[in-house]
């Protein structure tokens, strides 16, 4: 820190001497220091703007490889088709569990043979279909492997909308390119598309600190009555998670997961 | 402009300010921690839908129903399936760990061919077509020459549709070799036979006994089938029923039980006829059994009488004579009293006497065919296949003797005697053998005096294998035919080992076959049809599937969907009918044959001068003996007083170690007539002087590289021992030297 001393105590003399008359040897030496003030401040903001270029443009550019996905599949399209909007293909089975990106079998009752003529649909059909082989999709929503997400307690409990987290993907006609974190390996939607981690959307992010936005806001409004639904549960260890003594909760267990504290959603 | 010291200094600071002002550092901090928390090399279970399979377990004669979890197409759990009538929810270490079985690195994926010197580990990759028209044509030859008696099958086991058809195959070929793998179900088959007259397995009912003496069956050890002997084990503590344990060693099933007695090892006969003798001078026995349903008695009785008095039997057994007075009588008082043997996990067949002496107990307590007692119960009937019809060469075949000596006139009764076909072969005294099919079977391993095994498989020149893995028999086999692994193929399990009740249970594909195996059933079928003739008349299915569904007929649909069937009308028969001697009986003596239960000592090899100490084996749980080495996650399971490294260790008491100049952990060479090993020395006091333990389960050459080169297989170092009456294997240990190494 003695650089950084210095260059205060030099900026401090040049603007004390400002206005003041000087010998020459003074004027001398404030030229000296003039001369050498203005390269360091250009450095310094030198410095200062190229980090700041690499931190905001060039970093994620690197950070993340893009990728596409095996086929361009369009949204709109299938929407029209369908009468259950997206749980038509993107369901809940018998058990409650969540299915998830559909899989061969469900779209193979329309896409027996080749219907259209978009190269796409022939390339699933040909590659994928006639081979049996299960399409290789990016998934833009996965999460870590050490996250524990219930969408039935989400979507069937809690009543919520895909948009709240996904967007507006029913309404997209191509899907979008995929990008990879290249140290993680997961999908840069997690963290979101700004990489400062700023949002206007609630499907902008999906870290957990967006998890717990949305779960402390609605835990202001629901009424106590003393008993835990399961979600009133889930809600009440998250906001001790992330904000601890803030809930008035008791600790209990999670009725999924069967776990406290952080392993209510972590494994 | 000069670009001095201060200026890269400022460039710096406002690098490091623009650094702290973008977000690099913080989603740098976040990535990486994402990163070390989930290792990308560390693999992640698929997501997908869950479901559960309904089948049976066949690593061993123990046949639970095993419910098995699946995310999509991937097998991911095995648990014990609930509300079967066997294991009821339950499960032991090695069932749980199938799934390595069904995954690991042992599966043989497709046909081979050896191209290199037997058990050089060379293969060639062939099809299936070439495989079985390589074997229909060498078969075919040997029928031509009118030496279809000189192919032989070793299968693992000798029940259900599979070893039926293995039956059909050679009969219609015109061979009497079909030998199944024994264990102590072969004496009790015996014994029964003997005794009662009937052609029944020993059935045990244990949840409803209340006095079990267990002549060193490890109960809690893997003896009958193991999880249903957990589960009564545990239900005794609560009924108050005791346990007394008789064997030389404190294994973890003399740890468990109300107590321990250590005989003197090969003298338990003895100790049943003492008991024997209380019981009947003493009047604890079941007078209104005895005098309406036995026949026999009273000879039996003097002879018992005079030879087996408390003071004689405590000398042979070295067990105290008021030891055996006061067992006599609380086993003679019990209300349902139960006396089994087979030593360990029974995979020995012992000596007839011994089980038979054992029965003769129950039989005293009069507690055959009754609740707590010991059930004779007879294979459920349901393959019911039309008669065969043998062509003439096929019926000179089977006129010809067995190589094993079963069914000759020296072993009248015996079905199958394994132990005596290496010794056959290696003298080729009766005739060669000229092709070996084995099937569910490793007999390289799990036979006693494996060096002769190797040269009488030496001397064979076609030796066929069927097993799923790469096993010691495969390694030494001429081509394999890979069968589904055991959770990919249907077979029929009848009757587990020890369930007093018939059961069926269907062991089903919970998963598609991996590779590019195929069922035995089919093969045999495949064989047969390109055989020809009557032996392809023989069989009339298109496949195995097909032909275990007919066969199973109504129960087939029950079967699928519940993973066994149980017989609800299943009673037992009343005395007077459930007798089928000459008498009509139950005889102490056979009048058929002049059998009586009495002690004669096995005569274990070796001497006492150049081998004083005794070797015995010890089963456990952890280690899996028979047909299937113990997979990587079982293996962890061993202790480190059992096997360090490749290293193992022997049981030894501190008094023969000190007598011996021995030291925990010390390395001895232990040397018997039949072969020599290096092992360790771990002292204990639960092993009686002048013995040494060896565990069975180890010194395996194949399977993985968790299992292979680790310690020493016991069957290296006994040889078999003939029973006079049976035929069958009565060794049960052999004389041993012990040096410093």
């Amino acid at each position: 820190m003695s650089a950084l001393d210095d260059n205060d105590k030099e900026i401090t003399k040049n603007a004390g001497s400002d206005g003041v008359a000087t010998s020459s040897t003074e004027i001398d030496k404030k030229e000296q220091d003039n001369r050498s003030a203005g390269p360091i401040i250009l450095f310094f903001v030198i410095g200062l703007f190229a980090s700041l270029i690499l931190g905001w443009i060039i970093f994620p550019k690197l950070l993340y490889s893009k990728k596409k996905q095996p086929i361009d599949f369009n949204h709109v399209l299938h929407m029209a088709e369908v009468d259950n909007g997206c749980e038509s293909c993107h369901f809940f089975r018998e058990d409650g569990t969540y299915s998830g990106v559909p899989k061969l079998e469900q779209c193979i009752d329309c896409h027996e043979e080749i219907q259209g003529e978009s190269p796409d649909e022939i390339k699933f059909v040909e590659e994928y279909v006639s081979k049996g082989r299960e399409v290789p999709w990016l998934i833009y929503s996965r999460q870590p492997d050490c996250v524990f997400f219930s969408h039935v307690a989400h979507v069937k409990v809690a009543g919520m909308d895909c948009v709240t987290c996904h967007g507006h993907i029913g309404e997209s006609e191509r899907l979008k390119i995929y990008e990879e974190n290249r140290i993680t390996g997961y999908s840069r939607d997690i963290w979101g598309k700004s990489i400062g981690g700023f949002k206007k959307n609630t499907w902008d992010r999906m870290k957990m600190d967006d998890c717990a936005e949305c779960h402390r806001k609605n835990t202001a409004n629901i009424e106590r009555t003393g008993i835990k639904t399961p979600t009133n549960r889930l809600i009440d260890h998250l906001v001790d998670v992330v904000s601890p003594g803030t809930s008035i909760s008791d600790k209990g267990s999670s009725v999924q997961t069967e776990k406290d504290a952080c392993f209510v959603c972590h494994k | 402009m000069k670009i001095g010291r201060r200026s890269f200094l400022s460039f710096l600071l406002g690098g490091a300010a623009g650094t702290a002002l973008s977000p690099l550092p913080w989603k740098m901090i976040d990535d990486s921690s994402i990163w070390t928390q989930m290792w990308p090399w560390t693999p992640v279970p698929e997501d997908g839908e869950a479901s559960y399979v309904n089948s049976a377990c066949t690593l061993c004669p123990g046949g639970c129903g095993i419910t098995v979890r699946k995310i999509d197409n991937r097998a991911v759990k095995i648990e014990g399936m609930k509300g079967n009538p066997v294991n009821n929810g339950g499960l032991c270490i090695l069932g749980l760990s199938g799934l390595q079985l069904l995954y690991g690195p042992t599966r043989v994926q497709t046909p081979l061919k050896r191209v290199g010197k037997r058990g050089q580990g060379r293969w060639e990759k062939i099809s299936w077509k070439d495989a079985l028209s390589e074997v229909a044509e060498i078969l075919g030859d040997l029928r031509e020459k009118g030496q279809s008696h000189t192919v032989g099958l070793i299968s693992g086991s000798d029940r259900g549709t599979v070893h039926r058809l293995f039956e059909r195959f050679l009969t219609a070929y015109g061979s009497p070799n079909l030998i199944c793998t024994p264990s102590i179900i072969d004496s009790y088959e015996f014994t029964l036979h003997l005794m009662q007259g009937v052609q029944a397995l020993p059935g045990f009912d244990f949840e409803n006994a209340d006095f079990i003496l267990s002549f060193g069956s490890g109960i809690v050890d893997g003896w009958g089938s193991p999880v249903r002997m957990f589960r009564a084990n545990s239900a005794w503590r609560d009924t108050g029923a005791k346990v007394i344990q008789i064997e030389p060693r404190l294994s973890n099933t003399a740890a468990k039980s109300d107590k321990w007695i250590p005989i003197n090892p090969g003298t338990e006969t003895a100790l049943a006829l003492g008991i024997a003798h209380v019981i009947i001078k003493e009047s604890l026995y079941d007078a209104e059994f005895i005098n309406n349903y036995s026949e026999g008695f009273e000879d039996w009785k003097r002879f018992v009488l005079g030879e087996y008095g408390p003071d004689s039997v405590a000398t042979i057994t070295r067990i105290d004579s008021t030891t055996i007075i006061t067992l006599a009588r609380s086993f003679g008082r019990a209300s349902k009293p139960l006396a089994i043997c087979g030593r360990g996990q029974g995979t020995t067949p012992g000596s007839l006497n011994e089980c038979a002496a054992v029965h003769a107990l129950n039989a005293l307590v009069g507690n055959i065919n009754k609740k707590g007692g010991i059930f004779a119960v007879a294979e459920p009937d349901y393959i019911n296949w039309p008669e065969i019809e043998m062509d003439a060469t096929a019926a000179a075949g089977m006129q010809k003797d067995r190589l094993d000596g079963a069914g000759s006139k020296k072993y009248p009764f015996s079905r199958y005697l394994m132990n005596r076909l290496p010794k056959a072969v290696n003298s080729g005294e009766k005739y060669p053998l000229k092709t070996l099919f084995v099937a569910g079977a490793n007999p390289l391993y799990t036979m006693p005096d494996s060096r002769t095994v190797k040269k009488a498989f030496d001397k064979v020149p076609f030796v066929v294998s069927f097993s799923s893995y790469m096993d010691e028999t495969a390694q030494n086999a001429d081509l394999i035919l890979p069968n589904h692994a055991y959770l990919e193929r249907y077979e029929d399990i009848p009757t587990p080992a020890g369930m007093p009740k018939p059961v069926i249970g269907l062991s089903k594909p919970v998963v598609e076959p991996l590779f590019n195996t195929k069922h035995t059933g089919d093969v045999i079928i495949s064989l047969a049809k390109a055989l020809g003739g009557t032996i392809g008349n023989a069989f009339v299915w298109d496949s195995y599937d097909a032909c275990l569904k007919e066969t199973l007929g109504y129960k087939w649909q029950v079967m699928v969907e519940k993973g066994f069937w149980s017989y609800p009308d299943f009673f037992v028969q009343i005395h007077e009918e459930s007798f089928d001697t000459v008498s009509g009986k139950f005889e102490f003596i056979c009048k058929e044959t002049g059998f009586m239960p009495q002690f004669k000592p096995v005569k274990i090899e070796g001497d006492k001068t150049n081998y004083p100490l005794l070797l015995i084996p010890y089963d456990s749980i952890r280690l899996a003996n028979g047909v299937i080495g113990d997979p990587p996650f079982v293996m962890k399971s061993v202790d480190d007083t059992v096997l360090k490294g490749t290293d193992v260790f022997i049981e030894l008491n501190p008094k023969t170690a000190r007598e011996h100049g021995l030291r925990e952990g010390q390395l001895a060479m232990l040397s018997t007539p039949v072969g020599q090993a290096k092992v360790k020395v771990h002292l204990f006091d639960g092993i009686m002087p002048g013995l040494v333990a060896l565990p069975r389960g180890l010194g395996h050459t194949a399977y993985d590289e968790y299992l292979a080169g680790k310690g020493i297989n016991f069957n290296e170092l006994i040889g078999p021992v003939e029973d006079s009456v049976s035929g069958l294997d009565a060794a049960w240990g052999i004389r041993v030297k012990l040096a410093k190494a």
